[in-house]
């Protein structure tokens, strides 16, 4: 079977030599197909007696298999390169940019809010909110302000249009009345804040005729003021994540408060840079005292039996600090531009075992 | 409330330091404003003697100069035109900073002579505008003498903010009994004598029935033959030190007990008075009065006033008359001290709009006593420096008795501050405030003093030990939690209002806050704004109105970027619209606006102008981040008319219970706010969402979820096309095929709309895919067929028909 080998080794050959998977496809066909030369070899074996036909059939079988083998591996290399060339085709510039998404980012009053709300919130004080349109007594009298009292100037107080009972709607100028309506209607013990709108007749670099306050009050049996300088201590760091940052507490006035503190935190203020933090410098933050007797009374609370402490403070002014926002008027200018730069990625809730 | 260092030692005998004043000053409730030192700030600056002075050799206008300083010689070119040799003047060595010319010097050369320091004038050392020469000093001063110490301003200035309830602070002796009180020196006596009057008053006091409440009592006595003038160099200086500019001796006394003792006063030129009586009555409506600030007021019938034989010469406790008072050439004085209610004289002040300090303190209210013990500080202060005679003593009403005693149980520091004070301790500290502290079985009972009008109750005492003692003595307690873990703090609005927020962040609009006021002229575009919404005192016109609806403030914003050059608005807010000025017309509503154009041209994809599909989206968005029933909401053509009348529509799940609006909003509209279109919004009413239902038999924490159902087989999807009348909405057809079969259709999609060729005119095709669930078994193209056949007619009982 000299003629095997040399049919072997051309078959092989053009199998090495097919450069398409149509040219192998035809190879095989060749060889091994219906008509094929392997095939028309296969089809002699029958003229042979049976000895010399098994010696004869096996060479055949091991040629056959060599060659589908080769068929299969030359197959394999063709189609890699096939595909290589096909993906070299398909190449485009990917440093074309991507289609834009937007996605919004959050102003920087509300992740205060929510900062304050995670604070607060795990020390047990739940939300408390009121409407912005009030009545004397929920904005002034119950919070021990009668109408002659000096302290009602310093308000520079919003006032709607008289109503027909000769009553005067005003703008709430701080969320206290959210205490008085949350003492009014809640038996203690109460432990809230209250964020929200506020409005004051005064415009100028310093001040907006609106902002937003954010305040608190605890009412109970046995609450005192060194839970009050505990509480506002705590907030204090975490609010602003300086774990040894000083707090100074000192007597004020607020006639809704008795004793009264105002409540400074230590900064520094180098080239007219300021720094919350240890310093040699302090900065009034706070409004606090101990709930006075005559609001708890105003509200039908027995100031025998109970008391508590209430305390108030700017949420824009606590945003400036921490994240460096100079002007409190661009807070409701709504510049894209200011949005963009100062706004949040509302990526995730604060919380305090996340960390704020 | 300013004062001088050296004015607070008049009252405080005290070794303490600056320093210490002013730390202790804010720690007992008397908060520092500022500090002036001047001496410290200008330190480096002192006297020198210039040696010689000769002219620049190569400019005309500057000299040479040799400067002999405490710390050597050295050369200096100067300009002052009073620059001369032997003149003693105040050098400014190299490296110092000039505060009048911000600047640091550095050794130069001008001209080509070297100059090292400068010689300087009032206003480089920022004290003055003087700046005709340098500093010119009498030639015996010594070289070497800190500036401040050579012109006499070396005594600091200490400001302080006085709250409403300490208007015995507004005096010196005030601050002083507060600091010696907390340890930090010894009040010293006050000097009043009652000095004996030499024959009657010129000028007499009166109280008419009128006026009794606003004038409780009012005292005087005539000064003969006074000398008025300029008032001492010492007096001047410490007025000038706190601002105030002296005028004569006579007013400048009246202004220094003012801020010495807290104590207003007035002085009349009794020669000017037009009767022997001043008699205290309510004013006139329209009666005019021109006042010492020279400026004519006219006055109304609440005002108490001090009036002649012709008319007011005084508003009481607020400020005196331009033509009875003092002059230079004035002789013969009449003293007025009074005793005002302290409402009276805020509500005139207010009326009157009249800034004094006198009104500041009797708003305040001033000490009763005062009445008494003013009256001899000021004979003594008047005789000694403008000589004269004083008369006899009269006076009109009676000084009201202000004594009174509150309980302290010394429990309570403990109780309310969480301190442990001893009761001996808690005595001592109200005596040195100058209580009476009587120690009765279990209570301390406190005598309060006439100057502290504002203690009124047990609360009030212990605020005055605790200021003392010290706030920093206050342990630091945590507040005792309530449970062991949290608990969710927020009511379903709350977190809607956070969900929401965050949702249409993600949404791709950015968030704003805005004013909850805008003026009534864009308020009215957004419908008839009711007398209620008007702010009665604005602080401008374009804040008069409380917006009745987020967009006005939203589109205001809008154009605001638009034209700074960033016309493609996408922003929302959540808060606050108005409908009344009652708490339930407040509602919460979270309301966005796109403007422009979505996103700019992009290499794939063209920049699409915003349209109300994107405002629909944003809504749809919302509704389903505060849970609302999203899938079961209805459109309806309904929208408020400031939205474009086609285009634009209500979210509700009935017509009457809208939950969200959306469209185009009206060219009017966009117009009258100043803003070119289009512009799309939408506003979702959180308030109206409806609360999560709770299942019977669960509890409503219950966050169970019903058991999740696979289908074993595939679905299938079939398409349709139907045609329907123009202008019939899409969803009355979607809703008819969704109900063909509630079971097995899961899905309806509308994949296209088409009018034109082939469609008769007037008609528009609807195409729709089907997806279609089989529950237990695969489908038969029979029943196949069946839910085909059910789903056209459905779909032709809402009016389409099944396009051939």
């Amino acid at each position: 079977m000299e003629n095997l080998d040399q049919l072997r080794s051309d078959v092989l050959q053009r199998v090495s030599e097919s450069e398409t998977l149509e040219a192998l496809d035809g190879v095989r066909v060749q060889a091994l197909g219906k008509k094929g030369e392997i095939t028309g070899l296969m089809k002699t074996l029958g003229g042979l007696d049976p000895e010399a036909r098994k010696a004869a059939g096996q060479a055949l079988n091991v040629v056959k298999q060599e060659v589908a083998d080769a068929i299969e591996q030359r197959k394999a290399v063709l189609e890699e390169a096939a595909l290589e060339a096909k993906l070299a085709e398909e190449r485009i510039d990917v440093s074309l940019p991507a289609r834009p998404a937007h996605v919004g980012r959050m102003h920087p009053i509300s992740q205060t809010m929510e900062e304050l709300v995670a604070i607060f919130g795990e020390m047990g004080f739940s939300v408390a909110q009121g409407p912005h349109i009030e009545d004397d007594f929920h904005n002034f009298t119950a919070l021990n302000i009668p109408p002659e009292h000096p302290a009602r100037q310093e308000f520079d107080t919003f006032y709607m249009n008289e109503k027909e009972d000769g009553s005067r709607p005003v703008l709430r100028t701080h969320t206290s009345p959210v205490q008085i309506r949350t003492m009014q209607n809640a038996e203690p013990p109460i432990r809230i804040i209250a964020p929200g709108r506020t409005f004051r007749a005064d415009h100028d670099a310093t001040h907006s005729p609106m902002f937003h306050q954010i305040e608190g009050l605890v009412i109970d049996t046995e609450t005192n003021m060194g839970h009050l300088k505990g509480t506002l201590i705590e907030f204090c760091r975490s609010y602003f994540g300086v774990d040894d940052l000083p707090v100074r507490f000192r007597p004020s006035f607020f006639p809704f408060t008795e004793p009264s503190a105002e409540v400074d935190i230590g900064c520094t203020r180098e080239g007219g840079q300021l720094k919350i933090g240890a310093g040699d410098d302090w900065l009034e933050i706070l409004g606090s005292g101990m709930v006075h007797p005559k609001v708890l009374e105003a509200c039908g609370i027995d100031s025998t039996k109970y008391q508590g402490f209430a305390f108030g403070m700017g949420v824009e002014r606590i945003a400036m600090l921490k994240y460096g926002i100079p002007d409190l008027r661009t807070f409701y200018e709504s510049d894209l531009r200011w949005m963009k730069h100062y706004g949040f990625v509302p990526l995730e809730m604060p919380s305090m075992v996340r960390g704020l | 409330m300013k004062f001088t260092f050296n004015w607070l030692k008049e009252h405080l005998d005290t070794t303490a330091s600056l320093d210490e004043i002013v730390e202790k000053l804010s720690l007992i409730g008397l908060e520092v404003e500022g500090v002036e030192d001047k001496g410290r700030e200008l330190s480096v600056f002192k006297t020198c003697r210039v040696r010689e002075a000769v002219q620049h050799p190569n400019a005309d206008r500057l000299r040479v100069c040799q400067v002999e300083s405490a710390e050597g010689e050295f050369q200096v070119v100067c300009g002052a035109p009073n620059a001369r040799t032997g003149m003693v003047g105040v050098f400014a060595p190299v490296g110092s900073y000039v505060p009048g010319i911000d600047l640091t010097l550095k050794a130069g050369e001008l001209r080509g002579e070297a100059s090292n320091g400068m010689l300087v004038s009032e206003r480089e050392m920022g004290l003055s505008d003087e700046h005709d020469g340098i500093i010119d000093l009498p030639a015996d001063t010594p070289v070497g003498v800190p500036i401040a110490e050579a012109l006499g301003f070396d005594d600091p200035v200490i400001e302080i903010a006085i709250t409403p309830n300490r208007g015995d602070c507004l005096g010196v002796r005030g601050v002083a009994r507060d600091l010696a009180a907390a340890g930090l020196g010894t009040l010293k006596p006050l000097k009043a004598e009652r000095a004996a009057g030499a024959g009657a008053s010129a000028v007499k006091w009166a109280i008419g029935d009128n006026a009794a409440e606003d004038v409780h009592y009012v005292a005087g006595r005539t000064f003969r033959g006074v000398k008025n003038g300029p008032s001492p160099k010492w007096l001047q200086n410490r007025l000038l030190a706190i601002g105030l500019r002296p005028i004569s001796a006579l007013v400048d006394i009246t202004n220094y007990i003012s801020f010495d003792l807290g104590r207003p006063l007035h002085v009349f030129d009794a020669d000017r008075l037009r009767s022997d009586t001043l008699t205290w009555r309510k004013a006139r409506n329209d009666e005019a009065f021109l006042a010492l600030d020279d400026n004519s007021y006219k006055l109304s019938d609440t005002m108490a006033v001090a009036c002649d034989g012709q008319g007011a010469v005084g508003i009481g406790g607020i400020m005196g008359g331009a033509e009875s008072g003092c002059q230079d050439d004035t002789t013969n004085v009449f003293l007025e001290v009074a005793l005002f209610d302290h409402i009276s004289v805020a509500m005139t002040g207010r009326k009157t709009g009249i800034h004094s300090d006198a009104r500041y303190r009797f708003e305040r209210i001033v000490d009763p006593e005062s009445a008494r013990w003013g009256l001899d500080v000021a004979t003594q202060m008047i005789l000694d420096l403008c000589g004269g005679e004083a008369s006899e003593v009269v006076e009109a009403g009676a000084v009201p008795d202000s004594s009174r005693s509150i309980e302290l149980r010394p429990s309570r520091i403990a109780d309310l501050c969480g301190v442990e004070l001893s009761r001996e301790r808690q005595a001592d500290i109200l005596r040195t405030l100058e209580f009476t502290v009587e120690d009765k079985a279990d209570l301390l009972v406190a005598g309060v003093p006439s100057w502290r009008s504002d203690v009124e109750l047990e609360a009030c005492l212990v605020e005055e030990i605790l200021r003392i003692h010290g706030f920093e003595n206050i342990p630091e307690l945590p507040l005792p939690r309530p449970s062991y873990l949290p608990h969710g703090v927020l009511t379903l609005a709350q977190r809607r209002a956070s969900n929401v927020r965050t949702a249409l962040c993600w949404q791709g609009l950015d968030e704003a806050v805005t004013f909850s006021f805008i003026s009534a002229a864009q308020a009215s575009l957004f419908g008839d704004v009711p007398e209620t919404l008007k702010v009665a005192n604005p602080i401008s016109a374009d804040l008069d109105t409380m917006r009745p609806s987020v967009l006005p403030t939203l589109l205001a914003a809008a154009a605001r970027n638009t034209d700074r050059g960033y016309p493609d608005n996408a922003i929302f807010e959540v808060g606050p619209q108005y409908k009344g000025d009652t708490p339930k017309d407040q509602s919460e509503v979270a309301a966005g606006l796109r403007s422009g154009h979505l996103a700019a041209a992009h290499w794939d994809q063209k920049a699409r102008a915003v349209d109300v599909f994107d405002a629909k989206g944003d809504a749809l968005a919302a509704l389903t981040a505060v849970g609302a029933p999203v899938e079961n909401l209805q459109v309806f053509a309904s929208a408020p008319n400031y939205y474009h009348p086609g285009r634009s529509g209500v979210l509700g799940l009935g017509p009457k219970n809208a939950l969200a609006c959306f469209g185009e909003l009206h060219p009017k509209v966009l117009k009258g706010m100043g803003i070119k279109g289009p512009v799309v919004a939408f506003e979702v009413f959180l308030d109206n969402i409806p609360a999560p239902k709770v299942k019977k038999g669960e509890a409503s924490s219950s966050k169970i979820r019903p058991a999740l159902e696979l289908a074993a087989f595939q679905p299938l999807k079939r398409d349709f096309a139907f045609v329907v009348d123009a202008d019939a909405p899409a969803e009355k057809l979607l809703r008819a095929v969704r109900g063909a079969d509630k079971a097995l259709i899961t899905d309806v999609a509308l994949f296209d709309v088409y009018q034109g060729k082939g469609v008769e005119e007037g008609k528009k095709s609807l195409a729709l895919t089907v997806t279609l669930q089989p529950r237990d078994h695969t489908l038969t193209d029979e029943e196949i067929e069946a839910v085909s056949q059910r789903i056209i007619q459905q779909a032709m009982k809402s009016g389409a028909v099944l396009r051939g």
